[in-house]
């Protein structure tokens, strides 16, 4: 496995020293992703303030000593966007790589598999894809209750579908390739065959799936947390904090709703970005002859 | 001595035709594509046995069949004059150590993601006959064999950076590190450019004297057939017309499906004025193949018994079968 | 003047990996009447030419450099409407998969009665005629007219596809691998048709295939390529008779003739050439039993060797 992860990253650093459109839109992307890892990770040396205390007046408008303003509650909203990048790339991406484990192993081995597993598995897969994906995640974390473990789970269950059908698709492809018969006619058997034959060749678009899932996993969090069934107050999260902030935009305090809102859309611009770029370096078109 | 290495008898494989949904409702009748319908030959060691034909007439099936990629639908399949028809499990498995197969395009039947290394001496891994550094030698002594020379430098590279003919290089490579006593070369040569493809069967001709191999060798071309098989079977829409030695069969033939394809050849030769033997219309789907003679619609001495009764492979002379009315 | 000239042709794809020289400097004619067949295997730009010729390089191809000139006009500097006014008038194509080339939901006659509405101002009734006609022309019964391309076999399908190049009457009939895709007994009947159309009629016809023995069913002259360049260009007997270019004598060795008894099956050492990074010079020389100090280093020239036999080689010519 390791051996596929170093091939990877040394094709990929020479793939993105070539340019090209899809190359710039991956960095620009990857540079957006960086800056809200690097803010999530470093927070505690960055942010000026401590996030969940009162450290001012509530409600000051942007200034030399709060950049971002301050809350309703005194907190400093720069300290407040600066931390809430860890709960939202936290919960983003564990649920995603719960989906992605599950999801891709079982569309491997449905696909696979075939017959009446495969029926049944993708019956129940296109039933959860049937419903919004918002809804869904609403629904499930009501019923689990907030905090951000439910959060994960719930987010974690709404995109397990969407790798399921698409290594299941793939699977379905690669079965009928040649040099999967070619494995079987030297006697791999079927565990080989999927392990070292249908999943290396899945893994380039499960790469680009994962980039854009978070994207779409980073917009729920938002809104569950915006609904009030994620994170329990006070900690520091984008979604909740637009939720609170609300309220007080039509009395003319803007920065409360408007900073955890770029945020939002920057960092799904980030990984959207990363996503098509990769897609297109991964999975290049066929060129022309 | 006769060493009977691959004995078929009365082979076929049907594959029951897809119907839309509707149709399952409405008629209950189940159609089958008839691909092999009652084949029988032997090959002896040594071999390198022709099967011959045009697209549709069951030559790739017959080649999935022998090798056990699929399970005929009935017949038999003897291997060194062992039953394997029905063979399963860790007896096919270690059946796949005996007979290996060679795939036409070497485009598609190697794995992307895998090093030729890795690749070739996969069936090493697979069979837990050696690992690591032996592993490894085994390998690049293979690689030396094929031609694919530095093996140390092939070891490291992934097929999209090699050229057609050397990926059916490493292709046969795989097939032989197990020293396996029969191949079957499915149209080996086909989609390999014309002037490397000497070299390809050069070298399958070289690793059957080493290795003592016998060859099923599957083709289209009948000018591959002549250069490299020394027995050939002629096959048209699932059966066996003519089976002989390949020069009789190609100089000779007694079958008119056989003097037609022989004379339809394009020759590179702008003088040759070629006697077309005109055959009428096309192959028939093999669903529901004609009655009697497959060829009789189509052939241009088709007699009265010919879309009644379906001739039996009779041997006209030593070792010179053919299933012709025209004949005994 | 010569139906079709072309000069210096350079046609060239800029890949993300590099620049592939899919022809890299061609000079070639044909007269008309005459059947030419260029001969080439994997990356000899062969493809590339057909293209060419029909200006339908895609990108990221281009051509970059020459002129093509059909009757006089250079096709490479026309306006693209003006080129559209060409295809399938003054030259067409017939591809080399018929499965896919015809259009599923027209029956074949009506697509061959629009083609020829399309361009000829004549009524309805005039073009169903003339749409028999050419069936009849190519060997279809006129009682499948209404049938539709998944009917036919892949044989009766390119016959369609020779019907519809010719329905225009165009000067020049491209045939890119007509029976590559088809059965021996099929491809039979298909190069005798050809030939026949060809002898009566009088076609001018470009025959491109990797196979010899096709091209040599009806090519009056042969011009054989390598790795984007002309090689060998003549008269089709005289090339079979005596081959001038190590490359031609090479493929020649290598072709199995199934009326030889006892034939040495040759082989060309190497490999196909790499399009991205072509050898230096002579791009056959890596591979040439006959290579000398200064092929590794040049390019050699076309030069005419005889009367109409040109040949690419250092070999042969001034410098020899």
């Amino acid at each position: 496995m390791s051996e596929i992860t170093t091939k990877f990253s040394s094709r990929i650093f020479r793939i993105l020293a070539r340019g090209g459109m899809e190359t710039y839109v991956c960095l620009i992307g990857g540079f957006i992703v960086f800056v809200v890892i690097f803010m999530a990770v470093f927070a505690p040396f960055i942010s000026p303030h401590d996030p969940i205390t009162s450290v001012a007046d509530p409600l000051m408008p942007p200034n030399s000593e709060f950049p971002l303003g301050t809350d309703n509650l005194g907190r400093d909203v720069l300290s407040r966007i600066i931390y809430g990048s860890r709960t939202v790339l936290l919960v983003a991406l564990v649920s995603s790589l719960f989906s992605l484990v599950i999801g891709v192993s079982l569309g491997l081995l449905s696909g696979y598999a075939g017959g009446s597993l495969d029926r049944a598995l993708s019956l129940i897969m296109d039933s959860i894809y049937a419903f919004p994906g918002l809804i869904l995640a609403i629904a499930i974390a009501a019923m689990l209750g907030p905090g951000i473990s439910n959060m994960t789970v719930a987010i974690a269950i709404v995109y397990i579908p969407t790798y399921f059908r698409m290594t299941r698709g793939q699977v379905l492809s690669l079965k009928g390739h040649l040099f999967v018969e070619a494995a079987r006619a030297i006697g791999a058997d079927d565990k080989t065959i999927m392990f070292r034959y249908i999943l290396p060749n899945l893994l380039s678009t499960v790469v680009v799936v994962f980039t854009l899932n978070i994207a779409d996993a980073i917009l729920t969090e938002a809104g569950l947390s915006f609904l009030g069934l994620g994170v329990p107050p006070p900690t520091p999260d984008w979604g909740f904090d637009l939720k609170s902030g609300q309220g007080f935009f039509t009395a003319g305090y803007w920065w409360l709703i408007t900073f955890p809102g770029i945020m939002i859309i920057l960092l799904v611009i980030g990984f959207s970005l990363l996503g098509e770029g990769l897609n297109e370096i991964l999975n290049p078109r066929l060129r022309a002859r | 001595m006769h060493d009977i290495v691959i004995e078929v008898k009365d082979l076929k494989k049907y594959f029951p035709v897809q119907k839309g949904f509707i149709e399952t409702l409405i008629s209950r009748k189940r159609e089958y594509v008839k691909a092999v319908d009652g084949i029988s030959f032997k090959i002896q060691r040594g071999d390198i046995f022709g099967l011959a034909g045009e697209s549709g007439c069951g030559k790739t099936t017959t080649g999935r069949l022998i090798s056990r990629l699929i399970e005929p639908t009935s017949g038999k399949i003897f291997f060194n004059h062992q039953d394997i028809t029905n063979v399963k499990g860790e007896e096919l498995r270690r059946l796949r150590r005996k007979i290996q197969i060679i795939f036409q395009d070497p485009y598609a039947s190697l794995n992307p993601r895998m090093k030729i290394g890795d690749a070739v001496g996969h069936p090493l891994e697979i069979h837990g006959i050696t690992k690591g550094e032996k592993k490894r030698e085994m390998v690049l002594e293979v690689l030396e064999k094929v031609g694919l020379t530095p093996p140390e430098k092939f070891y490291e590279v992934y097929p999209h950076e090699l050229s057609g003919g050397q990926r059916q290089r490493v292709a046969i490579a795989r097939a032989i590190i197990l020293k396996p006593e029969f191949i079957v070369a499915d149209e080996p040569v086909s989609m390999i450019d014309v002037s490397i493809r000497a070299s390809i069967l050069n070298l399958m001709l070289e690793l059957k004297r080493s290795f003592n191999l016998t060859y099923l060798f599957i083709t289209h071309d009948l000018a591959v057939a002549k250069y490299i098989t020394n027995r050939l079977a002629i096959m048209y829409l699932g059966k066996i017309v003519e089976l002989g030695p390949t020069r009789r069969v190609l100089t000779d033939p007694l079958h008119p499906y056989t003097l037609a394809l022989l004379s339809s050849v394009p020759v590179p030769n702008p003088r040759a004025k070629k006697k077309r033997i005109v055959i009428k219309g096309e192959v028939p789907n093999a669903i529901n193949p004609p009655p009697g003679c497959r060829f009789h619609p189509r052939c241009p001495r088709a007699m009265e018994i010919c879309g009644r009764v379906e001739p039996k492979l009779m041997e006209i002379e030593k070792g010179h079968w053919v299933a012709c009315h025209l004949y005994g | 003047m010569r139906l079709l000239e072309i000069k210096d042709l350079k046609v060239y794809y800029f890949v993300r990996d590099g620049v592939i020289k899919a022809i890299d400097g061609i000079r070639l004619w044909m007269d008309k009447g005459e059947s030419l067949g260029v001969v080439g295997e994997s990356g000899s730009g062969k493809s590339t030419l057909a293209a060419a010729i029909m200006r339908l390089i895609p990108p990221p191809g281009k051509i970059v450099e020459g002129s093509i000139l059909f009757k006089g006009v250079d096709l490479t500097k026309l306006k693209e409407e003006d080129m559209r006014k060409i295809r399938g008038k003054s030259i067409s194509m017939v591809f080399q998969d018929p499965m896919t080339s015809l259009d599923p939901l027209q029956t074949i006659g009506d697509h061959l009665t629009e083609t020829i509405l399309a361009h000829e101002k004549i009524d309805r009734r005039k073009a169903i005629e003339m749409a028999l006609e050419l069936l009849d022309k190519v060997g279809i019964p006129k009682d499948r007219f209404k049938d539709y391309p998944h009917q036919f076999s892949g044989g009766m399908r390119q016959r369609v596809m020779i019907a519809l190049a010719m329905a225009l009457k165009p000067d020049l009939i491209i045939a890119d691998e007509p029976t590559t895709a088809l059965d021996v007994i099929i491809q039979a009947q298909i190069l005798d048709l050809l030939r026949e159309l060809k002898d009566e009629l009088n076609m001018s016809l470009i025959l491109i295939s990797h196979d010899l023995s096709v091209v040599s069913e009806i090519a009056d002259r042969i011009a054989v390529m390598y790795a984007g360049h002309v090689m060998e260009f003549s008269d089709a007997m005289p090339l079979f008779d005596d081959p001038l270019h190590p490359y031609t004598q090479g493929l020649m060795r290598s072709v199995p003739n199934i009326e030889l008894s006892d034939q040495e099956l040759r082989f060309i050492p190497g490999n196909p050439p790499d399009m991205l990074n072509p050898p230096s010079g002579c791009r056959f020389h890596p591979r040439c039993p006959r290579a000398m100090e200064i092929c590794r280093i040049k390019e050699p020239p076309l030069v005419e060797v005889e009367k109409g036999r040109f040949v690419k080689c250092f070999l042969y010519g001034n410098d020899a």
